[in-house]
């Protein structure tokens, strides 16, 4: 029963590090860049959301498309501040940007909320606190529960969107070969604003689904996910949604079960030992394609 | 007859690689007009200075009366410009259909399914396999939808970049039969090629490009039998 707890605590921080991965991945894609900041994202979402229901006095859901509509913005507002200028540059000074700007969150963040842990309050908080199953010997949060049903849903949609709709395969076009989607009259910049616009949503509602199951909230909360997230991306290969989804849940299950049955301390090498592993064996990550490089 | 694209004394850079030095060209409505040149001549630079994708320090370019000089090339598509470019660059993972709605991207809903119908026809086979993983068909096929995905935006001037490339001698005489069709049902063609042979056997007018510069033009034939196009590009 211990067991099957702790594959259900690992297979919930895996949908919040899935959801994560889903932005990264998608905007490495188009982008083709790290956006190391994408972390720091979903640390300004949850930062929202507290500030919705403590200040504002919203109630948990408005509070959330709060979230949701701010990272949306601010997503947006990086892309176009901060990479847009460097697009055709080398891929250095715009990494190196990203991480200018995922420490520029992170002080903001600080300044404005200071470095004393917010005690988040969770989003369902409303359905009590858990539920027992076989006489009490299993007890599963609601948090655990709507995590991994937000996953899913969050990538169904994903897929139906670049699979079903025009603006969906645009960006797919883009990402593969953005030269020959502008030959299509596809608007580049459009479609790579709008991919930020929705990763950053993903972040926002990845972060209040983390802060409410894992409630200390601080200006740094968003970069070690950020990091698995990431992590997740390339070991389910990278720019692939399934992928995203398989490869942050197995990174939160590993990551769970390694603190549970080898060491907490070691839990987070163990993920980046499998993760190596993993690359060592297949470089593009576990449903990773190949993708030829087109210039 | 009317001239559709102007090309004005173009220059065009890598940073400090000076690629096209002072090209002028013109395509009238309803030719065939072919670049030939050898390898790194500037040919593929100039279609895409052309679409938009690169970007001339000087001159102009005229498209239908209108500098385009200065539009995004996904503005230019829409004014009828389509442009195949060399190694074809179709969409790999998506289905052989989803290349050709991309191709569709800022075509009238209701022109859709009568340009898709027009494909078809010129194509049959991209019709056999519409469901099928644009990276797995054959290079021919490849060719062909590269071609289909041009047509599907209805464009009134098409550019294409070496469609013959990497095909067996078969496929390239089916690609030019094509080609001719396409011409005369009414398009206008812009045509780069290293078969200067085959190019020039359907070009009405030809301008020879060598490292940036055009070094000579005249109508297909007279390129065909000129003794510097023999010796440099037809093999004696
Ligand atoms: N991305 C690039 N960066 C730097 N130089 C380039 C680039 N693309 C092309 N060039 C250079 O510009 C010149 C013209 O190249 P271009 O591709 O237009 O030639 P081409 O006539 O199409 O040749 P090919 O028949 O081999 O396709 C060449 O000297 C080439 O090396
Ligand atoms: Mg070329």
């Amino acid at each position: 029963m211990i067991f099957l707890s702790n594959l259900i605590n690992g297979l919930s921080l895996g949908s919040v590090y899935a959801i994560i991965a889903l932005g990264y991945s998608m905007v490495y894609g188009i982008s083709k860049m790290l956006n190391f900041a994408h972390g720091d994202v979903i640390m300004v979402g949850a930062y929202i959301s507290f500030c919705g229901t403590a200040y504002l006095g919203l109630p948990a859901w408005l509070a959330l498309i709060l979230a949701i509509v701010v990272c949306t913005a601010l997503g947006m507002v990086i892309e176009g501040l901060a990479y847009r200028p460097l697009r055709g540059t080398g891929s250095l000074a715009v990494l190196i940007t990203a991480i200018g700007v995922s420490y520029f969150l992170q002080n903001a963040a600080l300044i404005i909320w200071g470095s004393a842990p917010k005690v988040f309050s969770s989003l369902f908080e409303g359905f009590g606190s858990s539920i027992s199953l076989f006489d009490g010997e299993l007890t599963v949060t609601w948090e655990a529960i709507f995590t991994l049903i937000a996953a899913i849903l969050v990538m169904i949609g994903m897929t139906l969107f670049t699979s079903r709709t025009k603006a969906g395969k645009a960006m797919r076009a883009v990402s593969e070969d953005n030269g020959a989607a502008q030959l299509m009259g596809i608007n580049v910049n459009t479609t790579i604003s709008m991919t930020f616009a929705i990763g950053s949503a993903l972040a926002a509602v990845a972060g209040v689904l983390l802060c409410s199951s894992y409630p200390a909230l601080m200006p740094t909360t968003g970069a070690m996910p950020g990091i698995k997230a990431f992590t997740a991306a390339v070991f389910g290969g990278i720019g692939s949604i399934p992928g995203a989804m398989l490869g942050g849940i197995l990174i939160g299950v590993i990551e769970i079960l390694g603190r549970a049955y080898i060491s907490s301390e070691l839990s987070d090498a163990i993920v980046f030992g499998v993760l190596i592993i993993v690359l060592l064996v297949k470089p593009t990550g576990l449903l990773g394609k190949k993708m030829t490089e087109k210039v | 007859m009317g001239t559709v694209l102007t090309v004005r004394d173009i220059n065009v850079y890598y940073g400090a690689i000076h690629a096209i030095k002072g090209i002028s060209f013109d395509v009238n409505r309803g030719e065939i007009v072919t670049l030939i040149g050898a390898n790194g001549a500037g040919k593929s630079t100039t279609l895409h200075t052309v679409s938009g994708l690169l970007r001339s320090k000087t001159g102009d370019i005229e498209f239908l009366e209108s500098s385009i000089a200065r539009t995004p090339a996904h503005k230019i598509v829409s004014l009828g410009i389509s442009h195949v470019p060399e190694g074809r660059r179709i969409f790999q993972g998506m289905t052989v259909e989803e290349n050709l709605q991309m191709g569709a991207f800022v075509t009238k809903p209701d022109r859709i399914a009568n340009n898709l119908e027009y494909v078809y026809e010129q194509f049959p086979r991209l019709k056999e396999r519409t469901k099928q993983i644009a990276g797995t068909l054959s290079g021919g096929e490849q060719q062909m939808l590269a071609m289909g995905r041009a047509l599907m935006s209805d464009p009134r001037l098409l550019m294409l970049d070496e469609p013959s490339m990497g095909l067996a001698p078969i496929l390239v005489d089916q690609i030019f039969e094509i080609i001719q069709n396409l011409n005369k049902a009414g398009t206008t063609i812009l045509l780069v090629e290293q078969n200067a042979q085959m190019a020039l056997s359907v070009a009405d007018r030809a301008y020879v490009i060598e490292t940036g510069r055009i070094t000579l033009s005249g109508t297909g034939k007279e390129l065909a039998q000129s003794d510097e196009v023999r010796k440099a590009y037809l093999g004696g």
